[in-house]
């Protein structure tokens, strides 16, 4: 049976993972490859890696760390940030990377859905949606990295959703911004929405502060993944004991970290 | 292993530098080439591919690769489309592919709660203990990326399943094939990966 797969997310400036306020006082958490491995290690079953300083500064991702973590890391890998067309998709890609995210530059040109599912293939294309209440529904924000320049793309979310399925998305990611940073749980009604009208793998994002809330939101919304960030940096959660938690719980999950 | 001991076929798959990765973090220099004598003198051969069955086989047809594959007799394992164009044919596209592996690969069927691709971490089961690829590997979970899935037929040496048993792993004669990316799999395909350098 397919295992539910867990998905830490690393923020990346200038070749580092960093944490902190976004685009401002990045604190340098080591070495990408590192904290990469060390991922790897403990069973993480795929990685994100965020160029947070690619898209405000409007440069393309830099593919030296990308073909690095590629030569060293043997499970998949997503680059998110700074990609906004075939050509940085495709440099990322063929530096060793599984599948490219894209967000904001998906609002802003939906048909860059469908030049990247043609050029690579849908399984290539993650869609990132950030989502957050409003007293018009859900709705997406966009340019969310920056606080400054953030603000509502015009679009429902389940609407979005679909639109991207259909123009080639092979995986959605759902953040929902009004759970993210608050530890409290993963936004289980919105991702049953979602999940409802989702045909492709839908990963959730925002809200784990507990390994209750993977085991909450693997069975209450079907979700394929779950995605968290500072949990597993700060080490309040631990992969290696999660995922025995979770298959404790009945929950298909891989467990064989690397030897 | 000597110098062309073992060759990727350059087909343009994106996955292409993540096979290489992976068997150079085994300790195998391999070469890339899309020229038929090298593929044909390699001690073993890879074929991988990412990527639609239409523009695979037409990529394999320009480069002029589709009689000398054909013609290989020194282990090949084809990975994820590099599997899939092994068959003889692929409902993606309506493609006639190699003919190497008997059956059809088709579409996996639309059922409600079944998110395709399908993607993920997934155990194998493994149908001929003989398989020296296989070694070791009943069990272990695999990273499969894929829409698309061949029968399970006598050439399947392995399942998986998603909805339905398929096939994830076949071989036929010195013809070996994985759905899944053992290049992705961290030591599961790191092993299946060692088997295949050692057969």
């Amino acid at each position: 049976m397919l295992a539910r797969r867990i998905i830490p997310c690393l923020d990346v400036a200038e070749g580092k993972v960093v944490k902190g306020v976004r685009f401002r006082d990045h604190q340098v958490m080591g070495d990408i490859v590192e904290l990469a491995r060390r991922y790897a290690e403990e069973g993480a079953d795929e990685l994100v890696f965020y160029d947070i300083t690619a898209s405000p500064q409007g440069r393309s991702v830099d593919v030296g760390w990308v073909e690095r973590v590629a030569r060293e890391i043997d499970i998949p890998f997503c680059v998110a940030g700074g990609i906004r067309d075939v050509e940085s998709a495709r440099r990322v890609l063929f530096s060793g990377a599984d599948k490219v995210s894209i967000n904001t530059p998906a609002l802003d040109n939906p048909t860059l859905i469908t030049e990247l599912a043609e050029a690579f293939g849908t399984q290539c294309v993650v869609v990132g949606v950030d989502s957050i209440r409003t007293e018009q529904g859900y709705q997406v924000k966009q340019y969310t990295g920056d606080p400054e320049k953030s603000r509502f793309a015009h679009k429902e979310t389940l609407a979005w959703i679909e639109e991207a399925q259909q123009r080639g998305a092979g995986e959605i990611v759902l953040n929902c911004m009004d759970t993210d940073g608050v530890k409290q749980g993963y936004h289980i009604e919105h991702l049953q929405q979602a999940r409802a009208i989702c045909r492709v793998p839908l990963i959730a994002s925002g809200g784990a502060g507990a390994p209750e809330h993977f085991r909450d939101v693997f069975e209450q919304a079907q979700v394929d993944g779950a995605l968290a960030a500072s949990v597993f940096h700060s080490a309040s959660i631990r992969i290696p004991e999660l995922k025995a938690w979770l298959a404790e719980t009945g929950l298909p999950i891989r467990r064989e970290a690397a030897a | 292993m000597s110098k062309h001991a073992l060759v990727i076929v350059e087909n343009g798959g994106s996955n292409i530098n993540s096979v290489r990765f992976a068997l150079a973090r085994l300790g195998v220099e391999a070469t890339l080439s899309d020229d038929p004598d090298t593929i044909a003198r390699a001690g073993r051969v890879i074929l991988p591919g990412v990527g639609a069955a239409g523009p695979g086989m037409a990529t394999l047809r320009e480069k002029e690769l589709v009689a000398c594959i054909r013609e290989l007799t020194q282990p090949v394992l084809g990975v994820c489309l590099g599997m899939q164009l092994l068959y003889e044919h692929s409902q993606e596209g309506d493609t006639p592919c190699l003919g190497l592996l008997p059956g059809e690969v088709r579409h996996f069927p639309e059922q409600p709660g079944l998110s395709v691709p399908h993607m993920g971490w997934n155990p194998i089961r493994v149908r001929d203990p003989d398989n020296p690829l296989l070694a070791g590997l009943d069990g272990r979970h695999f990273y499969f990326v894929h829409s698309y899935a061949a029968p399970v037929n006598d050439a399947c040496a392995a399942t998986s399943e998603y909805g339905q048993p398929f096939c994830a792993s076949a071989r036929k004669g010195n013809f070996f094939a994985t759905q899944f990316h053992p290049e992705k799999s961290a030591a599961a395909g790191a092993r299946l990966l060692e088997n295949f350098i050692r057969l």
